[in-house]
């Protein structure tokens, strides 16, 4: 019979609620040092958000040619043209700024680029976002992020008490502020497929949280008279090894998507492993112990449970 | 725990067979599936343009513009009504969304009124106390225009794309008043987009020889008459830069019924055909004004002003201008699909070259196999024989999410991809919650059977509650959706449906037949 090789024997006895001040001090600062590192240097907007063009070109003759392609594009004066190597030394990804003159004037600088580039390189990607599209798209994002962490909210408050919907929804914003924050910090570029990694970050986070609440909620039930900070050291405790083996799993497929996914989802990549790590982390030192402070009403909590739901009975 | 109805038993079984067989046409090219009898599952998940290459354009009709149009063809009704009716007006002109006018005497407003309204049923007719009066378009009849607009430039662009030759492309209304083009297999749209920016509306137009372009511009402008500017004609211009052209319009376009690229004295034309009412039309205009020239006008500007030497009544002609072979085929195409209602702006373009494509596919196909190669090594390292019964539900649920993409038609993108690979790593989440759960109960000194039981009945709430959070993120992405992310969401949702299904029932199943077949003393965990 197959065994597993690795096995976790006991269940742990870590004193979580002892450094869960620690940990508050330490979200505070992230949450506060990403809110203003996105105020301050604000975000590496990509064009999905803020309009122009995107240009990823592969020289047919080589390397690429950077000087030579920014003499040829600066000669246009279409704005500053920022090109970079992207992979492959023959590639090239050039963004042109956004172009006064609405949507129409964005199209006229492609058609003036790709005839200055002319022969001897090759579309890979043409990208053109017209200033109305991004702007719409801006606010569709903000809806959907708020929306998420709203519905999250009411989804645990329906499930359990509302405590645990603030305590859910705390830690939630938590994680998509500090990848916001990461993303300010390290100028990577923040797109529409960084947005769909922060909402399912939103949603994949609070699923630590919800399995931990759940656990809260048992041994409420069970030990009616253990202390609310035990309580959560022994849920927290009980779900543990649960905790890391799942974060394991989406961790490794996140860190091939990083590794072997391209360089078109490196962004999507390190936003989805940031918010799996951070998410997990928050579960165990932001959530959990939020529930010490908006204390849950345990007598509700008692007798909403089945009777049946109690300790593990001996063997029968 | 132990006992698992047979019904149950087949029904797992057929969902699980009914995924692999609706997943397999994938690992198989077209050509192949094609020589398949009709019976087997042909449908393949289809790949969205980031992976194949193609190019994507967003549109925008311009609605405000041809109800703009509208009015400027409505406010001559307005000036011959009142005129007919006697009615003194000032400062009759077209203002946004309405015209405006103003009455001279008060006394006139009910007779106003009255004549105003026989012009147009859609027409919202108010006048003021002190005279001051407007004529809109309701806003049931702006709606109902808005939508006919928007409806027709589909059905245009439509037109003028077939005439290309593009092979599946794919256009849809997109919201209100946008248009959402997707062309398979196109790496250069910059001909498409030039015969989609263009409204290619055509009409034949007498020119005012009674008067100069330096004239009309000084501000002689005869009543009826407008100044249009020439069309451009490779660089170098001939005649003048602008004709004095009749308002009214001889023939229109819309009376086109064929229109082809050809050439006259070794110069690229277009020759043309009209429909019955056409060819009369022009017919009539053309004996009454024999000696004169007439300007063929496209989109505002004309392309040629030639004089008419006897009346055509055949009903057929040719424009020539200067053209390219490339702009007389493009004339014509366009002459050919008709005129948009309404101008059109692209909002939004994203090309993807087709080596691009392959290199996503690549890269993507790479990461999630390895992706899940690591969870499936993982599992059997924690868990053992049980590990293995996951990574068997796994592969159940990976043929699921094939099946299901494959069987709705859905698109699959790159971000798509990466949400398969992320479900993968999160759909063994419900086999470790129950994994977890049995070892607890095990620790707690149930036996083996009841603490498998226990195992799976309390993990339940759990899983469910932590996969209806990623399925709110998911409904929330589709619905903010644009392209790759709507692609995104489809997969992630898709997953953790099929995920809940295959970690939960199929694991349920394979470990009820292995306590059965192989009555084990102790659990391998």
């Amino acid at each position: 019979m197959l065994r597993p090789l690795i096995v976790i024997r006991r269940t742990p006895t870590i004193d979580f609620m002892a450094w869960h001040k620690i940990g508050f001090a330490f979200s505070a600062f992230l949450t506060t040092a990403s809110v203003v590192l996105f105020l301050t240097l604000g975000l590496n907007y990509g064009i999905d958000f803020v309009g122009g063009t995107l240009i990823e070109v592969r020289s047919t003759t080589g390397p690429a040619n950077l000087a030579d392609m920014r003499q040829k594009l600066d000669a246009l004066h279409i704005g500053e043209a920022s090109l970079q190597g992207f992979g492959p030394p023959t590639d090239v990804l050039i963004r042109l700024p956004r172009q006064p003159g609405g949507d129409a004037a964005q199209e006229k600088a492609v058609a003036l680029a790709r005839k200055a580039l002319g022969a001897g390189v090759e579309y890979r990607r043409v990208e053109v976002v017209g200033p109305s599209v991004g702007s719409e798209l801006i606010r569709a994002g903000v809806i959907a992020t708020v929306l998420a962490l709203f519905a999250i909210a009411v989804y645990i408050w329906f499930r359990f008490e509302w405590q645990f919907g603030v305590g859910g929804m705390i830690s939630t914003l938590h994680d998509v502020l500090t990848t916001v924050g990461l993303f300010a910090l390290l100028r990577l570029e923040f797109d529409l497929t960084t947005l769909a990694a922060i909402l399912t970050v939103a949603g994949y986070s609070v699923n630590d949280t919800v399995v931990i609440y759940d656990r809260v909620r048992e041994a409420m039930r069970k030990y009616r008279t253990m202390s609310l900070s035990d309580l959560i050291n022994l849920a927290l405790n009980e779900t543990l090894s649960r905790t890391i083996l799942t974060v394991s799993t989406v961790a490794l497929a996140v860190l091939s998507l990083l590794f072997l996914g391209g360089p078109v989802l490196r962004g999507f990549s390190i936003a989805m492993l940031w918010g799996v790590v951070i998410g997990t982390y928050s579960s165990l030192f932001i959530a959990a112990p939020v529930l010490y402070y908006v204390r849950p009403n345990r007598a509700v909590i008692a007798r909403s449970g089945e009777p049946a739901a109690g300790a593990p009975s001996r063997a029968r | 725990m132990l006992y698992f109805a047979n019904w149950k038993v087949t029904l797992i079984c057929a969902v699980c067979a009914l995924g692999v067989l609706l997943s397999l046409p994938n690992l198989f090219s077209p050509a192949f599936l094609a020589k398949l009898p009709e019976a087997v599952p042909h449908k393949q998940v289809s790949l969205g343009l980031d992976l194949r290459g193609g190019s994507y354009l967003l549109l925008e009709v311009d609605v405000a513009a041809a109800q703009r149009d509208r009015l400027n063809a409505i406010i001559d009704n307005v000036r011959n009504a009142l005129r007919n009716a006697n009615i003194g007006y000032t400062g009759l002109e077209v203002q946004g969304t309405a015209i405006t006018f103003k009455l001279r005497d008060m006394g006139t407003i009910d007779n106003a009124r009255e004549a105003l309204r026989k012009i147009d049923p859609d027409l919202t007719v108010t006048i003021a106390a002190d005279g001051t009066g407007t004529v809109a378009f309701s806003a049931v009849a702006t709606e109902a225009r808005r939508r006919q607009a928007v409806d027709q430039s589909i059905e245009i662009i439509r037109r003028r794309i077939d005439e290309t030759g593009i092979k599946e492309p794919q256009i849809q209304r997109e919201g209100q008043d946008r248009i959402l083009v997707q062309l398979p297999g196109v790496d250069d749209p910059e001909h498409v987009k030039s015969l989609l920016g263009r409204t290619a509306k055509l009409t034949f137009q007498l020119v005012d020889t009674g008067t100069s372009v330096e004239e009309a511009r000084a501000g002689h402008l005869p009543a009826g008459d407008e100044i249009l500017p020439a069309a451009e004609r490779n660089g170098s211009r001939v005649g003048p830069d602008a004709y004095v052209v009749r308002r009214r319009v001889m023939v229109g376009g819309d009376t086109l019924v064929d229109a082809q690229p050809t050439f006259q004295n070794n110069e690229p034309v277009v020759s043309f055909r009209f429909d019955a009412v056409g060819a009369r039309r022009f017919g009539d205009a053309t004996r009454e004004n024999v000696g004169k020239p007439f300007a063929i006008v496209l989109d505002n500007k004309v392309i040629s002003a030639p004089i008419i030497r006897e009346a055509i009544l055949g009903g057929s002609g040719i424009i020539s201008g200067s053209f390219t072979v490339q702009s007389a085929s493009d004339l014509a195409l366009l002459l050919r699909a008709g005129a948009l209602p309404a101008p059109i702006t692209i909002l939004e373009e994203r090309t993807v070259g087709p080596d691009l494509g392959a290199d996503s596919i690549h890269a993507g196909a790479l990461a999630s196999i390895v992706g899940v190669a690591l969870v499936v090594v993982f599992m059997v390292l924690f868990y053992g024989l049980f590990g293995i019964f996951a990574d068997i539900a796994l592969f159940f649920n990976l043929c699921l999410m094939l099946g299901a993409l494959s069987l709705l038609g859905a698109t699959l993108t790159l971000p798509g991809i990466a949400g398969i690979a992320l479900t993968m790593g999160m759909a063994v989440d419900a086999n470790v919650l129950i994994y977890e759960r049995i070892r607890e109960e095990l620790r707690g000194g149930r036996t083996m059977l009841s603490s498998l039981e226990a195992g799976f009945k309390r993990a339940f709430g759990t899983i469910l509650d932590s996969h209806v959070t990623t399925l709110v993120a998911g409904a929330l992405m589709f619905w903010l959706g644009s392209g790759p992310v709507k692609g995104f969401a489809v997969t992630l949702s898709i997953g953790v449906l099929t995920s809940l299904f295959s970690a939960i029932l199929v694991t349920r199943l394979l470990i009820v037949t292995w306590v059965r077949q192989w009555k084990p003393k102790a659990i391998p965990i």
